[in-house]
């Protein structure tokens, strides 16, 4: 019995990578996703910004969700969030100056992701602190992993180089496409992650319904 | 005078706020499956970017003058919160008519990371600053917007005839749409000053 709350405990955690993926099944937080995504260090950074941002914040407004009154929960909910993007903004700007260059922008812009809005009002404000703070990992993780999978994607199409180490044979062969880093080469490779991952989502649930419908044929077989 | 003009087309086209410089990608995704609500949008955000591109830039003459540049992201994130409410109860008061066309957008640009994208810009970016460029900034930026999610509004009730694969439904397609007419846009480029 155990178990299987162990296993509810951390849904939140599993979900927010796959199924409720931000970037490619909620569609949300757009704006980052393809601003920043020109090279996977970059992906990568501002996915672990936006998953610290989401963490304090889901557990701030889940511990506040009693006190905070229904009418000003967003503009309370934007203040949490506004308070820990200030936060990492300083900290990166102290000890990673590059990184800060060149997110810039965007950097300031973490508090107008929908995400962090979207699991304040939709998760946190329902949920004790536990579920929030593993949903915000969980959400924040799965669009590091997204984040990261276009920055490498679009890098390497674009420049030809992989976490920011060139790979000499495809840059003397001519095959870097510029297009890539691009803004019109960001949403090509967006639009086309997103129906893969429909497929791949798809398909696995097909598998998972076939499985259950064997398993339920053959506990039907062994009444008879 | 020329540097207005030129703001305005580096706003509007070259740097096109959506399909260069990736800011307002929600809205411009979600709402623009019909041109009619597009339009709305559109001319919600530039009426709010004009007027919060003024209000944040003289806020900012003050948060500089005490030394408080680090409050920047929250202070403007509030003010334009509390802007636009304030917008949407002077709009229902007086034009009624303005409010039925502009009136569900209107809170839905509190996310819309274009107008804090431009309050920052403006007090970060812009070369020579003053309240006029501000406004001109903004109110452009905002027409760059309109512009681009416009053309996907119009390209996507086209879309809806046409027989598009099972898994590119939806949003994918859409992407891929916004990728060719950013591809467009991107010929723009070639007019940088």
């Amino acid at each position: 019995m155990k178990k299987t709350n162990l296993r509810e405990t951390f849904e939140p955690l599993t979900t927010g990578v796959f199924k409720n993926n931000a970037t490619f099944r909620l569609v949300l937080g757009t704006c980052p996703t393809l601003a920043v995504t020109t090279s996977a260090l970059n992906g990568l950074s501002m996915g672990l910004a936006t998953t610290f941002v989401l963490v304090c914040s889901n557990a701030i407004v889940s511990l506040m969700r009693n006190f905070i009154p229904r009418k000003v929960r967003i503009p309370a909910y934007i203040l949490v969030i506004a308070t820990f993007s200030t936060m990492v903004q300083m900290i990166m700007r102290k000890w990673l100056p590059d990184m800060y260059e060149s997110l810039g922008l965007f950097l300031s812009l973490v508090v107008v992701n929908c995400i962090l809005l979207a699991r304040a009002e939709s998760f946190a404000s329902l949920n004790p602190v536990l579920p929030s703070v593993l949903d915000g990992i969980g959400i924040g993780l799965g669009f590091t992993f997204s984040l990261t999978l276009l920055g490498f994607i679009r890098e390497l199409l674009g420049t030809g180089s992989v976490f920011g180490f060139e790979i000499k044979p495809l840059i003397e062969a001519g095959l870097p496409m510029t297009i890539f880093i691009l803004p019109a080469g960001g949403f090509m490779v967006y639009g086309f992650m997103m129906v893969l991952f429909n497929v791949a989502v798809k398909a696995a649930e097909n598998k998972i319904a076939a499985v259950k419908a064997a398993k339920a044929f053959r506990s039907e077989g062994g009444d008879e | 005078m020329p540097y207005v003009l030129l703001l305005v087309i580096n706003a509007v086209f070259v740097n096109n706020f959506v399909l260069s410089r990736f800011l307002g990608i929600c809205p411009f995704l979600g709402v623009s499956k019909k041109t009619e609500t597009a339009l709305g949008m559109g001319l919600a955000v530039i009426f709010v970017m004009g007027v919060a591109s003024v209000i944040t830039y003289a806020i900012d003459l003050a948060l500089v003058a005490g030394g408080m540049e680090y409050l920047r992201t929250i202070v403007f994130i509030l003010v334009i919160a509390a802007l636009i409410q304030l917008v949407e109860i002077f709009v229902k008061r007086f034009s009624p008519s303005l409010y039925s066309a502009l009136g569900v957008y209107l809170p839905l640009i509190t996310t819309n990371c274009a107008v804090l994208g431009v309050a920052i810009m403006n007090v970060t970016e812009l070369s020579t600053v003053n309240v006029l460029y501000a406004f001109v900034n903004g109110i452009a930026s905002g027409v760059g917007f309109t512009i681009a999610i416009l053309i996907l509004a119009g390209i996507r009730e086209k879309l809806e005839l046409a027989d598009i694969p099972e898994s590119f439904k939806g949003f994918p397609i859409t992407l891929i749409a916004a990728s060719i007419i950013a591809m467009s846009f991107a010929a723009f480029s070639g007019l940088s000053f």
